[in-house]
């Protein structure tokens, strides 16, 4: 055996991949040059180029984590109705182009009969982007894929169909960094109690200075306990948001009595009609109730559908709120105002009414 | 097997973990990810079956704990210094074949497009060397190969890499860039936005590679403003397709909108709804258009995709400084370059060399941990305009300052060079017609 170490192989450099080779060829003759498009059905798109040449979207939810038996399935599906190409949403859906409609239906059926609901198109609840969770994350407070699962089989019917006044995103986090990201309904951990430190780890473990100032609030201060350097946690200035534990574990911010569930309302990414949004609180302190989480469930059903009943067409939940008022989104939604509803972050003061505008 | 079918018999050489409150994740209409973890689990004879009969006894253990039981750790590949998500399990001597489960972030293809015979190859990789687990996509926008050991992350990398895909950002660096569909197959797109999103990113890969920047920075394309990858949110730099002259109006289809929906709807969804009163239907059912005053926020043209569309003379508007909650609270990008051509080489190439004069910026400005969004905050906006060379634009602000605390001596020398700047304007368009 040879004494000298094999050089590994060096990387080819290739950065982001030319995406014109993997494109479905009527998108590649079309590129740039697109009409218009319709909707011919929930869950199916027709682009139209200027030369009035089609082209069929058929799009379908999917697990996002997925083995490769379900992949392998999928592009089967794709070798059979599309001509071997797929491209994949922001939210994880699946989307099958078709240059001849007459595989459209079959196509829908075929999805069917594996179990992907076809949907997600206009003025539907589209497939929720998540995080990681307790599946890979480091930090995590809940799932990411389980909460997702149970919400997105209540919202099935409002997937596969368009009877919602404008599109619903939908975004779970499973810490307050938020990476799920801001949406018209928000489910994100809310931890409700300042960090629990294992003061004999701290030392070895915690970059102490970098801890201190990843605190939001400077509640973090240097310490010593039991004659080893460590960190303390000032718990009245605390706003529990966890941001001190990525950086340095013992300071555990889970657990049973302090993981809760926020949902947050009127997040919007596009800049249709009003400006882009962040979300805002609806409720906090739900419980963190693996592997149904059936009190997040019913508060989103519930917000859901009185959107859904209440809003005019077009309007996307942040709107319809605007519309209404904070004073009538509570009352329809049975949630309560609380003083946590007061903004008090950097900037609260422009979050106050500061007119005599108000709704009864 | 490889037909895409689960198998169903067990896998006589593990013992299965019982997983009492995943198996009540398989109920339901939407595709169940457990499900799919199951039938990784039950693949007799393959390598990766006890890695994921462990991974499935560890999240059932989360479940039931409520706790998350990972933790990070240093891992990367020949030559690069990030781009590997590592992960080491806390509860190892109970599920030691998931001990480490690493991710491995792979940028894909702008857009997302795939053929099913490359996402076979990706399977036929990650059985070889990983879980057998793949999400299509991260929020970060990277295809996540996720659950590979320390050992075969180099030889999984290699193999990915020799068919063409690179490692993406982790860390202090550069990250995976995303692009809507943009051109590809939506009217309303208004720039190649996979050609801007390639050559920026691709020109600046050392930074993703070899993490030295102060903290994250990302970018993101959409073609118009709908941000269907939610730029705005969620890039520090983020281009959105935007053009300068009218809305194009075929009056005929509008005329057909109007008679298959209504007069009152049409009034009601399209031209009360316009944010800044731009719009009018005639009484011929025609519609009358204040392009000056048209903010390009899509609506109409959304509603009404037959009759509406974008103008002809394209480009890119850029914002700058958009972000996640930690630690100073969410932000957005902010309008920094209101406009910017972007249809020739020369076009492409000037996008590229401002794309890099910010990222250089943010190396040599920011503090660490603070995304750029934070640094300007800090610094002020006409300091970062400053050190960019950029002019002040109307286009930047909601409205024009409200506290007087601030010294205005130089008023008049900054009051002619926008007169001049405006002058120059004028003459270069009455030049170029």
């Amino acid at each position: 055996m040879s004494t000298e170490k094999a050089t590994p192989r060096a990387a080819d450099e290739v950065g982001v991949p030319d995406h014109i080779q993997y494109m479905h060829p009527t998108l590649v003759k079309n590129h740039g040059n697109w009409a218009y498009h319709d909707r011919p059905r929930p869950g199916v798109l027709r682009h139209v180029s200027k030369d009035g040449e089609e082209v069929f979207t058929v799009r379908a939810g999917t697990q996002r984590q997925m083995d490769v038996y379900t992949i392998r399935l999928l592009c089967d599906i794709g070798d059979d109705f599309a001509d071997g190409h797929i491209r994949f949403t922001t939210r994880s859906n699946i989307e099958y182009m078709v240059s001849d409609q007459a595989k459209v239906d079959p196509l829908i059926e075929k999805l069917g009969e594996h179990g992907f609901p076809v949907g997600g198109t206009g003025a539907s609840v589209s497939m929720i982007s998540h995080t990681q969770g307790w599946l890979h994350c480091d930090i995590p407070g809940t799932d990411a894929s389980g909460v997702v699962k149970g919400l997105m089989d209540m919202l099935h019917d409002e997937f596969i169909d368009e009877k919602m006044p404008n599109r619903v995103r939908i975004t779970t986090s499973c810490c307050q960094i938020n990476c799920g990201g801001q949406g018209d309904i928000a489910v994100n951990v809310q931890y409700t109690k300042p960090p629990k430190i294992n003061h004999d780890l701290v030392a070895n473990v915690c970059e102490r200075p970098a801890v201190v100032a990843r605190c939001p609030v400077a509640a973090i201060r240097p310490a010593m306990v039991d004659g080893k350097p460590t960190l303390e946690v000032d718990e009245k200035k605390c706003v529990c948001c966890g941001a001190c534990y990525p950086p340095c574990p013992p300071m555990q911010i889970n657990g049973d009595d302090s993981t809760k569930i926020a949902v947050w309302v009127g997040g919007k990414h596009s800049n249709a009609r009003s400006k882009p949004t962040f979300h805002k609180l609806a409720v906090a302190n739900l419980p963190n109730n693996a592997p149904h989480w059936p009190e997040v469930n019913a508060v989103v059903k519930k917000i859901v559908q009185a959107y859904k009943k209440d809003a005019k067409h077009w309007e996307r939940m942040g709107e319809w709120i605007d519309r209404i008022g904070w004073n009538r989104f509570f009352e329809l939604t049975d949630l309560a105002f609380t003083k946590h509803h007061l903004d008090t972050w950097t900037g609260a003061r422009k979050t106050m009414n500061m007119s005599a505008h108000i709704h009864f | 097997m490889k037909d895409g079918e689960p198998h169903d018999g067990k896998t006589e050489e593990i013992e299965i973990h019982p997983t009492p409150m995943l198996d009540q994740l398989e109920d339901g209409p939407w595709p169940s990810f457990v499900t799919g973890l199951k039938r990784l689990r039950d693949s007799k004879g393959e390598r990766y079956a006890p890695m994921v009969n462990d991974l499935m006894g560890q999240l059932n253990h989360s479940y039931e704990n409520r706790k998350g039981y990972w933790k990070g750790g240093v891992v990367s590949v020949y030559g690069y210094g990030g781009g590997i998500i590592p992960r080491y399990s806390e509860v190892a001597d109970k599920f030691p074949e998931s001990k480490e489960f690493h991710t491995l972030r792979i940028m894909p293809p702008p857009g997302f497009h795939y053929t099913t015979d490359l996402l076979r190859k990706m399977c036929d990789i990650w059985e070889e060397h990983g879980s057998g687990l793949i999400a299509f996509h991260g929020q970060s926008g990277d295809i996540m190969f996720q659950g590979c050991s320390t050992e075969a992350t180099q030889p999984a990398f290699d193999a990915l890499n020799e068919i063409g895909f690179d490692l993406g950002g982790a860390g202090p660096a550069l990250r995976t860039a995303m692009s809507c569909v943009g051109a590809a197959r939506c009217e309303h797109s208004c720039f190649d936005e996979a050609k801007a999103h390639r050559g920026i990113i691709n020109s600046l890969l050392d930074e993703m590679h070899r993490p030295s920047l102060p903290y994250k920075f990302k970018f993101k394309f959409s073609g118009c403003g709908n941000d269907c990858v939610n730029a705005i949110h969620r890039a520090d730099f983020a281009v959105i397709g935007t053009w300068r002259d009218d809305i194009k109006v075929d009056q005929e289809a509008v005329k057909e909108h109007v008679a298959k929906v209504g007069r009152k709807y049409t009034i009601d969804t399209v031209i009360s709804m316009c944010p800044t009163r731009a719009l009018s239907l005639n009484d011929d059912n025609t519609l009358d258009i204040d392009n000056k005053s048209c903010v390009r926020c899509m609506h109409c043209i959304n509603v009404m995709t037959k009759a509406l569309s974008p103008g002809d003379d394209k480009g890119v508007s850029i914002m700058i400084g958009g972000k996640r909650s930690l630690k100073v609270g969410d932000m957005m990008g902010i309008m920094i370059k209101p406009f910017m051509k972007l249809e020739t080489e020369e076009d492409f190439e000037a996008l590229e060399e401002f794309a890099e004069e910010c990222v250089e910026f943010f190396a040599d400005n920011a503090l660490e941990h603070e995304r750029v969004g934070e640094t300007i905050d800090r610094i002020g906006l006409p300091a970062f305009l400053e050190a960019l060379d950029l002019d002040v634009d109307p286009n930047m602000v909601n409205h024009p300052r409200t506290s007087s605390y601030v010294r205005t001596d130089d008023f008049d020398e900054e009051a002619a060079k926008w007169f001049e700047r405006k002058a120059t304007e004028a003459g270069m368009t009455v030049a170029g017609e």
